[in-house]
């Protein structure tokens, strides 16, 4: 196994290491070794032991043999020393439960210290132990140190709250912590202040409607006086809390603003982003007639501007940023165009984000610029970079129409160059050159038809030929030059075989005299050897439109074509909103809202900015004028949300109601109502909710548009354990053999719409020891199909099919069938991620369709998987600590006899139980089908519902889906 | 937040790694080595997404700094946080190299300990941090100490602690600005900034109060206002005004008055500390002309002359003057003939590098040079990088002037008058290219 291997060998880079003495020793009696100094007397060697034990710990050595030996050297008053046991503790405790209980009394006795700085080092380390019975005794210490006379102590509490919620969140609210640290928003020291508002921003992310943060003016001018007065970074922490703030009206916005404005002048570029964002959002507020309203956009360029002399990871973040922000408010940014111009030895990452800036701006007024430094930029080194700068000279004729012929004239000038891929790039543009402004350049033609032959990428090829069907009658040879493309007709890409048809069509209905050879050529490669339907159906409406009525079909083919509009790349009204909303953080640096890259209740909330309180007034900015893209963002908050917002919202609604901050527009309560309807329906359907962000709900082929952010790339992290009713559905079907294995009840993982027509849904199941996949396969399209195989691409456990996809008759239109395919492990192995991601290709007649869908583990698991208590024993020890993971299972109420006998079913075999304090342990062994060994512990605790699981395996990669099949097995 | 912090080594051997959340794994260390260390291609993004783990990494020579997340965390934070952990190793132990890393790994997770909270950044004032981390540790403090300590880092002056005293109060001010162009091979400017810092080295007693003015043309016309027309006001001041586009401060200045009445009010840390930075595009003083002649002769020859212009007082000297031209890869041999200086061509580098120490103002000098270029089919033309040239001149080429720094300490009995004061101005080439 390729990445097991890999993984060994980073475990033993540590030995290569020889420049300082702490990170040398890996002799075998090294441990005992270390073992000996920790138990020294001395205490300078006691010091030098807990060094070296961080040393190994950092390379990745499994130092946690040694925990009660370090912990022994945690009552000392040096300072240093405690503070490197505490790190020692923070990466052991949660695999060394019982014995980090030995800390608690230090930890305790520390938080009662007369030095300040050992207080918070107490109160700072405990809240990263990660212990549940630490947990409990971490209270009362917390307690005192959230009202400790020391700021310095009080700011460390004031994160200590947010740490134990996320171990604890009950705990927390139980202990009324939450109010402590509101009154904290009122303290005397400003970086306890900025610490409380992290520590409840944080918090409040994961309730979306406890209203924990209230802000009303009253706090609202607390934060504002602090924010004068703390550190770089708590002004940060502050001002995002500020975003998330809706003013009643426009004075209170006016005034906000007014006060955060200053802030565009730090040094830090974090604090200046995250002002422009609340400036950006509080805005929206302002009556556009205020004078106030035009200072501030006059105060808003100079420091975006000043972000460009940042590092070069900065000005990245900066540059998308501004991206967003031009976007939303072009007339910020008008006039600043030369401060994009790219630079020599600029980092290509900022070189295409500039570009894209550049012609976003470009405009009448500085349109000669632009394309003198785009010409340049052509010349380059980076592929990428001079493909895009030729891409935009393109643009900017389309979007500036007074430039047109200078570009024309400039992407001439490039294509003499005869690079070859500069060539291509620039036929491309003048395609759309000539759609957006037919009947003008066509003296360009014969330069273009010169270049035919270099001509190597479906995209310039298919845009050569539409150019000459488009313009066949201004071409002589125009039949010679779309014959010699017929000749490897079937060698062509889909893309240039349908353009090749169309333009030979259009040369027919031009010149029919010397042309009808070629047109029955044409359509006879089209309609008869080829099996790609769209160019079939294609064929035969040319075809029968000829043969008809060849003057309506030259009314047809001929059409006068729409004009192309200006910018085709704008991010979509809604998910714009949302992104102002996220200056200056990962969402904006992706162009992608939070949730599609945040796992969990985190970030889901979706954030839009506020409706402008003014009435009667116009939402159309008067002075963005002929800008682009200037009015549709405005017009925004009126219209009904895009697909791809409510797509969002519905997969909110097992989390919490789609919240809106701020006065919500008029037309919220309706739409509300409409989601409800939806979602009710669609998310118990679609169980597992990270998935279908993929945009395959449903078949329903406008669900997927709103999301440009293609987040199929994210891989979902879980693995189909279907909630609601449909699960209980599945559950009732299998009463007839509780002892079976647990089998995931069918998801759709190909939409018909995706795949012409044929939709595909299935699951996996392991009977009687034999891997199946079973399938149904659904013909939604109204022709017969035929022919079906299957294959799969490599995967981490080597599945493939044992034999082939048993469709035997044609499956008719709206027919359905039933497949079940044999699989085998002894395929190609190549690791995926997940790992348990299978892609697959099904062929028919009509195409090949790819999917990929996820396999629960358990499937892998073999019939013999049960190991002697002794090997158990041994192999538990042999393996590290490291490779231990924990989780917890939650509301599961079956009894530990119960839990063994169903995960029996699955292969997952127990081999002891033992019974402590009123709590089971049960050990299991699992076996997977490539050899690999995963030994688990199993707590219950009776009258609690939450189980704890540890699993330890030499391949820990496996031990999620391990994880996920556990928690899969016992709630079904 | 803020999930993990690594530190790598070149090859991608990890010298630090601390983890602050639970969601990061230790795979979480290895997936950013294969990802993007070992990775073939060139970096395409300082931001990296990894099955749902975010990376932000920066280097520093041989050094890859990682922050991780799985959160929707403020981006800029964390490469400012990036820069500013650089700059607290740099202060500590000098030059960040593996080596250096290797041996003070303590003191960096120390630092790593108190900086960052739950992942959340904390007060990270070198200054503030030296009183309490120190590499020898620290013995049992007074009470008194300890408390000032903590008031220091949580106060709203916690870049400077109080009770220090000098026998001498002094300070430095050096201007440093670097000067950017672009220009075609016409003369005609393409575009020219200045990108300023003031820095400032202070060793003053107590808590001074300070004050700094320059010839910001908003303050200056404002003063104008007051009394004679803006003409005169000008005169008054004796020199010319500035136009400041765009300026940021350190955390020291108090920027709201600085928003009200473009006043720079402040209390200094102790030591050097990057007071202002300042960016102008208006009036700008271009201390050199470059005006380049290249001509191809055939397929294989070409003729470069390069005439450089010095632009300033002739009673001043520029310095370090290089000019760098760059040749065709191809390129089999150069012959260079220059006025002043040292020329060689560099194959490795390919350009022809010429150096001149000092240059006096409203001067000329000249290079020519013939560029032999072996015979190639490849169809791409040559790029023709811009010529770029590196200067240091004793001047700001913004014309920004200091006109006066005052301290005030109330509690101590020293008075502005018996501040010691230097100013500097230096004036650097950023990026200065002409296009040939």
């Amino acid at each position: 196994m390729e990445w097991a291997n890999q993984l060994c060998e980073n475990r033993q880079f540590g030995s290569k290491m020889t420049d300082s003495k702490y990170f040398t020793t890996t002799k075998k009696g090294e441990i005992f070794e270390l073992k000996a100094e920790l138990n020294s007397d001395k205490k300078e060697k006691k010091k030098e032991a807990v060094k070296k034990v961080i040393a190994s710990m950092t390379v990745g050595k499994d130092v946690s043999a040694l925990f009660p030996d370090v912990v022994n050297c945690m009552q000392t008053d040096n300072l240093e020393l405690k503070k490197l046991v505490y790190l020692y503790l923070m990466n052991y405790a949660k695999s060394q439960p019982d014995m980090a209980i030995m800390a608690v009394n230090t930890f305790v006795k520390d938080c009662e210290d007369a030095n300040p700085l050992i207080r918070a080092l107490a109160v700072r380390t405990m809240g990263c132990i990660r212990v549940d019975k630490i947990t409990e005794y971490l209270c009362e210490p917390l307690r005192k140190c959230l009202k400790d006379e020391d700021p310095y102590v009080r700011k460390t509490a004031a994160v200590c709250v947010a740490k134990l919620h996320d171990i604890n969140a009950q705990l927390v609210e139980d202990q009324g912590f939450l109010d402590t640290l509101k009154d904290l928003i009122s303290d005397s020291n400003p970086m306890v202040v900025a610490n409380a508002v992290a520590a409840l921003s944080e918090i409040a992310e994961s309730h979306p409607n406890s209203n924990l943060l209230d802000l009303n003016p009253q706090s609202i001018n607390k934060l504002l006086t602090a924010l004068n007065e703390c550190t770089e970074w708590g002004q940060i922490f502050i001002l995002d809390c500020l975003a998330n703030y809706t003013p009643r009206d426009d004075r209170e916005s006016q005034s906000i603003c007014e006060r955060v404005t200053p802030r565009l002048s730090h040094a830090n570029s974090a604090v200046v982003l995250s002002a422009v964002k609340v400036l950006m959002k509080f805005m929206e507020m302002l009556p556009k007639d205020l004078d106030y309203y035009s200072t501030l956009l006059k105060k808003l360029a100079p420091p975006l501007v000043t972000l460009l002399s940042a590092e070069p990871e900065l000005q990245y973040v900066a540059l998308r940023n501004i991206n967003l922000i031009v976007q939303k408010r072009p007339e910020i940014l008008k006039h600043e165009m030369k401060v994009f111009f790219v630079k020599y030895n600029d980092p290509i990452y900022v070189k295409l984000e500039k570009l894209d800036i550049m012609i976003r701006l470009a405009s009448q007024a500085n349109i000669a610029q632009v394309l003198a430094e785009l010409k340049e930029y052509a010349t380059e080194v980076d592929v990428d970079f001079v493909r895009k700068a030729v891409r935009a000279i393109g643009r900017c004729a389309i979007k500036v129409e007074q430039s047109a012929e200078r570009c024309v004239s400039t992407l001439l000038d490039l294509i003499q160059t005869k690079v070859n891929y500069v060539v291509q790039e620039a036929i491309v543009v003048i395609k759309d050159i000539f759609r957006k402004y037919p009947n003008k350049y066509e003296s360009v033609i014969a330069t273009l038809c010169e270049n035919l032959d270099s001509l190597d990428e479906p995209e310039a090829r298919a845009a050569m030929i539409w150019i000459v069907g488009e313009y066949a009658e201004r071409i002589d040879n125009a039949d010679e030059l779309l014959e010699s493309f017929l000749e490897g007709f079937h060698d062509e890409s889909t893309q240039v075989q349908l353009q090749l048809l169309t333009a030979i069509v259009k040369l027919f209905l031009k010149k029919p005299t010397e042309t009808q050879e070629l047109v029955q050529q044409v359509l006879s490669l089209a309609t008869q050897d080829s099996d790609n339907p769209d160019l079939r159906d294609r064929g035969y409406i040319y075809w029968r439109l000829l043969s008809t009525d060849p003057v309506a079909a030259k009314e047809v083919v001929l059409a006068e074509k729409p004009l192309i509009s200006e910018e085709t790349d704008l991010i979509e009204p809604t998910l714009l909103e949302e992104l102002i909303c996220h200056i200056g953080t990962l969402a904006s640096v992706y162009h992608k809202p939070p949730s599609a890259f945040v796992e969990g209740s985190r970030g889901v909330m979706h954030k839009r900015l506020p409706a402008r309180t003014g009435s009667g007034e116009s939402t159309e900015s008067p002075d963005v004028g002929t800008a682009a893209g200037g009015s549709a963002p405005e017009a925004a908050p009126s219209i009904i949300p895009s697909q791809g917002d409510l797509l969002g919202d519905l997969l909110n609604l097992d989390m919490a109601p789609p919240t809106t901050s701020g006065p919500p527009p008029p037309t919220t309560g309706m739409q509300m109502g409409g989601m409800d309807l939806l979602g009710g329906g669609l998310d118990s359907l679609m169980g597992d909710e990270s998935e279908p962000l993929g945009g395959d709900i449903g078949g329903s082929p406008a669900m997927g548009a709103g999301f440009g952010a293609a987040p199929a790339v994210m891989p979902a992290s879980l693995n189909a354990p279907v909630g609601g009713g449909l699960g209980d559905l599945f559950d009732l079907g299998g009463v007839g053999m509780p002892m079976g294995a647990y089998i995931p009840p069918k998801i759709v993982w190909l939409p018909a719409m995706k795949a012409k027509g044929l939709e595909i849904s299935g699951t996996f199941a392991r009977r009687a020891g034999v891997i199946q996949m079973e399938l149904i396969l659904t013909n939604k399209a109204m022709s017969v199909m035929t022919d079906f195989a299957i294959q799969f691409n490599r995967n981490s456990f080597g599945l493939a099919p044992a034999g082939p996809l048993q469709v035997l008759t044609p499956l008719g239109p709206n027919q359905t069938i039933e497949v079940s395919l044999p699989l085998s492990t002894v395929g190609p192995v190549m690791k995926m991620d997940p790992l348990n991601n299978l892609q697959v290709a099904v062929k028919n007649n009509i195409d090949v369709f790819y999917f990929s869908c996820q396999y629960p583990i358990s499937m892998l698991f073999v019939e013999d998987g049960k190991m002697e208590r002794q090997v158990f024993l041994a192999t538990w020890k042999d393996i590290p600590n490291d490779n231990e993971s924990q989780f917890q299972i939650k509301d599961c109420h079956l009894n530990s006899d119960a839990a063994s006998s169903k995960l029996q079913g699955s292969n997952i075999f127990t081999i002891a139980k033992r019974t402590v304090e009123g709590q089971d342990m049960l050990y299991m062994s699992i076996k997977l089908s490539n050899g690999i060994w995963v030994l688990a512990e199993l707590r219950v605790q009776a009258g609690n519902s939450n189980y704890t699981i540890s699993l330890k395996c030499r391949a820990p990669e496996v031990s999620q889906c391990v994880f996920q099949c556990y928690e899969a097995v016992l709630k079904n | 937040m803020i999930g993990g912090l690594f530190i790598y080594n070149h090859k991608g051997e990890v010298l630090i790694s601390r983890v602050y959340r639970d969601d990061i794994g230790r795979n979480a260390v290895d997936a950013f080595r294969v990802n993007v260390i070992h990775a073939r291609q060139q970096v395409r993004s300082p931001v990296t997404n990894i099955a749902r783990t975010s990376f932000f990494h920066v280097k520093r020579s041989n050094i890859w700094l990682a922050a991780v997340t799985k959160q929707n965390v403020n981006a800029a934070m964390v490469f400012e946080f990036l820069y500013k952990m650089c700059d607290v190793m740099t202060a500590y132990f000098g030059k960040i190299s593996e080596e250096n890393i290797k041996n003070n790994f303590v003191l960096i997770y120390e630092l790593l300990d108190e900086i960052l909270d739950f992942g959340y950044p904390q007060n990270s004032e070198t200054g503030a941090l030296k009183t309490f981390i120190t590499q020898t540790g620290i013995k049992s403090q007074s009470k008194e100490e300890q408390s000032q300590i903590t008031s220091q880092v949580t106060g709203q002056i916690g870049w400077r602690r109080e009770g220090i005293k000098y026998r001498r109060n002094e300070l430095f001010l050096d201007v440093l600005e670097s000067v950017n162009l672009l220009m075609s091979p016409q003369g005609q400017v393409l575009s020219a900034h200045v990108s300023g810092r003031v820095v400032m080295k202070s060793y003053l007693s107590g808590m001074p109060e300070c004050k700094f003015g320059m010839n910001d043309k908003i303050v200056i016309d404002k003063q104008g206002k007051g009394g004679a027309t803006e003409e005169a006001a000008g005169k008054r001041s004796g020199h010319q005004s500035i136009a400041i586009d765009d300026c940021t401060f350190h955390q020291c200045v108090r920027l709201s008055k600085f928003d009200a009445e473009r006043s720079i009010s402040f209390i200094p840390p102790d030591g050097e500390c990057e007071l202002m930075r300042y960016r102008t595009t208006k009036d700008i003083i271009l201390p050199f002309r470059v005006i380049p002649l290249v001509r191809e002769v055939g397929r294989t020859k070409l003729e470069v002359k390069v005439v450089i212009k010095s632009n300033f007082k002739p009673s001043l000297l520029a310095q370090k003057i290089e000019v760098r031209i760059p040749t065709p890869l191809n390129t089999s041999g150069v012959q260079v003939i220059c006025m002043k200086g040292k020329a060689k061509y560099k194959a490795s580098e390919n350009a022809i590098v010429w150096k001149i120490k000092r240059m006096a103002g409203m001067k000329e000098s000249q290079i020519s040079a013939e560029i032999e270029l072996l015979p190639t089919n490849d169809k791409k033309k040559w790029a023709r990088p811009p010529i770029s040239m590196n200067f240091e001149v004793p001047f700001a080429p913004s014309g920004l002037k200091v006109r006066y720094l005052k301290v005030f300490e109330p509690k101590l009995n020293y008075s502005d008058h018996d501040v010691i004061k230097w100013v500097r101005y230096i004036g650097r080439s950023g990026i200065y290219e002409t296009r040939c």
